[in-house]
């Protein structure tokens, strides 16, 4: 990085964080002009987020419904991966799923959630089964736009070249299909914890889903806000934490 | 005289053209390649020589006739280099042969790009990415080796230093070898045979048997039947 683009960078991280700051500000301001419990500030629900935090109510919560999201998400790419991959290179497979695919994807989540909770009871497998259901179909279409355009030639040279099966996969058809895994993830997680909260909601006892439903029968503001604070906290650690060094590790050939 | 090993017979070979009708590209061609045989193929661009190449490597399989005897390893030199842009120009090379890693770098280093090891496909220039191409080619020790252009977008002094590189490795060992290139000095230092393609559909019009190197060290074309 040239010293003039370094520069640049820290001028817009210092731009970035003056807009948060101002955001929470007005948000602070507009808090003590309307002076009402539905409406709190960001001092109060930082201190109702630490409470919990202390308690260990936060965490506890967090980590299971992380735990549904990352048993859905998993399922979901899986076998979405496994399925797109068939339909991009088969035009039988795609000709096959391609009805479903168009079902599932507009299925609202809230009815595969309820037909779900009905015939499986309110039980966690029954929750990750809906989740993954609902997300199956957007890893299938993604993965079937890569698998559609992996390199002939490449394919030709290894097998002309008699590359393992295991090296086909490992350093032909992955590292070509790696962009499409990394969108899936990205548009999968952003998905994926929202269905997971909407089911606990609708059958859970425990998760921040649950929680929310909770201080929604109080109007409990505060500890509503606490708990979408801190999950948007987790999946912006878990962008720049995983997501991002992934993708830079995945496509560090291209720099 | 040596034993015959790959039988090339092309009924009828065809692409979509323009409009609905397809073009044929090969019909009743005919060719034998001798065991341990260097043949130059050559002829105007679009004749069909990269086809043949790709129909005698196995990965053209759309056409009516056969293709018997091919041995293999199989070590090829595509038109394009074909490397994997996301491996380094040494791994590129190492999973062509499994097992013999160390054999990779030395390889390299005897195209000229030892340094370059490291370095992807994307920083390397196109005369550098042909070469890790014909290192990986070299490198699987082929019974059939198939080269398509070997020289083309190499500079001078490279391209030279290619040439050596064939001459002195099939001095060591002579794979049975179809030659796809424009530079007929070279081809008659090194090739057993020359055949000239003339199309479409491509026909073979000349192949002429070249005579190993005389006294004087020069070579010599020899019109007539296949040097077999």
């Amino acid at each position: 990085m040239t010293e003039v683009s370094a520069i640049s960078t820290n001028i817009q991280r210092w731009q970035s964080a003056a807009a948060l700051l101002a955001m929470v500000l007005a948000w602070q301001v507009a808090a003590s002009v309307a002076a009402d419990r539905l409406f709190p500030g960001p001092v109060q629900v930082v201190s109702v987020l630490l409470n919990e935090a202390v308690r260990g109510e936060l965490l506890y919560h967090l980590g299971i419904s992380l735990a549904r999201v990352a048993a859905s998400l998993g399922a979901a790419i899986l076998i979405g991966a496994a399925l797109g991959y068939a339909a991009g290179r088969s035009r039988r497979a795609d000709i096959w799923m391609r009805p479903w695919i168009v079902l599932l994807l507009n299925m609202p989540a809230l009815i595969t959630v309820i037909l779900i909770y009905i015939w499986l009871g309110l039980a966690d497998t029954a929750l990750v089964l809906a989740v993954t259901l609902n997300k199956i179909p957007n890893v299938v279409v993604t993965i079937r736009e890569g698998a559609g355009r992996l390199d002939k030639d490449l394919a030709e040279m290894a097998e002309l070249y008699r590359f393992s099966r295991a090296a086909m996969l490992r350093y032909v058809v992955l590292p070509q299909l790696a962009p499409f895994f990394l969108v899936t993830l990205r548009n999968g997680l952003a998905l994926t914890w929202k269905i997971v909260l909407l089911a606990e909601l609708l059958g859970r006892s425990n998760g921040v889903g649950f929680q929310l439903q909770v201080y929604f029968q109080n109007f409990d503001v505060a500890h509503i806000l606490a708990y979408a604070i801190s999950f948007g906290v987790v999946m912006l650690a878990i962008e720049y934490g995983l997501l991002v060094p992934l993708e830079r590790r995945l496509l560090e050939w291209r720099r | 005289m040596a034993t015959l090993m790959l039988r090339i017979r092309i009924e009828e070979k065809t692409f979509p053209g323009d409009d609905d009708q397809r073009r044929t590209i090969f019909r009743a061609l005919s060719l034998d390649i001798a065991d341990g045989q260097v043949c130059v193929l050559t002829g105007a661009s679009g004749v069909g020589k990269s086809t043949l190449l790709s129909i005698v490597s196995g990965a053209d399989s759309e056409f009516r006739g056969s293709v018997s005897g091919r041995a293999r390893p199989i070590g090829m030199l595509f038109q394009t280099p074909r490397l994997l842009p996301w491996l380094t120009a040494l791994r590129n090379v190492e999973l062509a042969i499994p097992g013999h890693a160390p054999d990779a770098a030395r390889w390299l280093a005897a195209v000229g790009l030892k340094g370059h090891e490291q370095d992807y496909p994307q920083r390397l220039s196109g005369g550098m990415a042909r070469r890790v191409a014909l290192a990986r080619a070299l490198a699987v020790e082929p019974a059939l080796l198939l080269l398509d252009e070997p020289f083309a977008s190499l500079d001078e002094a490279t391209a030279q230093a290619m040439r050596n590189l064939l001459r002195d490795s099939f001095a060591k060992r002579r794979p049975t070898t179809l030659l796809v290139t424009h530079d007929l000095a070279f081809a008659s230092s090194l090739g057993d045979r020359v055949i000239v393609l003339e199309g479409p559909p491509a026909r073979i019009v000349r192949d002429v048997a070249i005579s190993r190197r005389d006294d004087a060290g020069s070579a010599r074309f020899k019109l007539g039947s296949p040097a077999q």
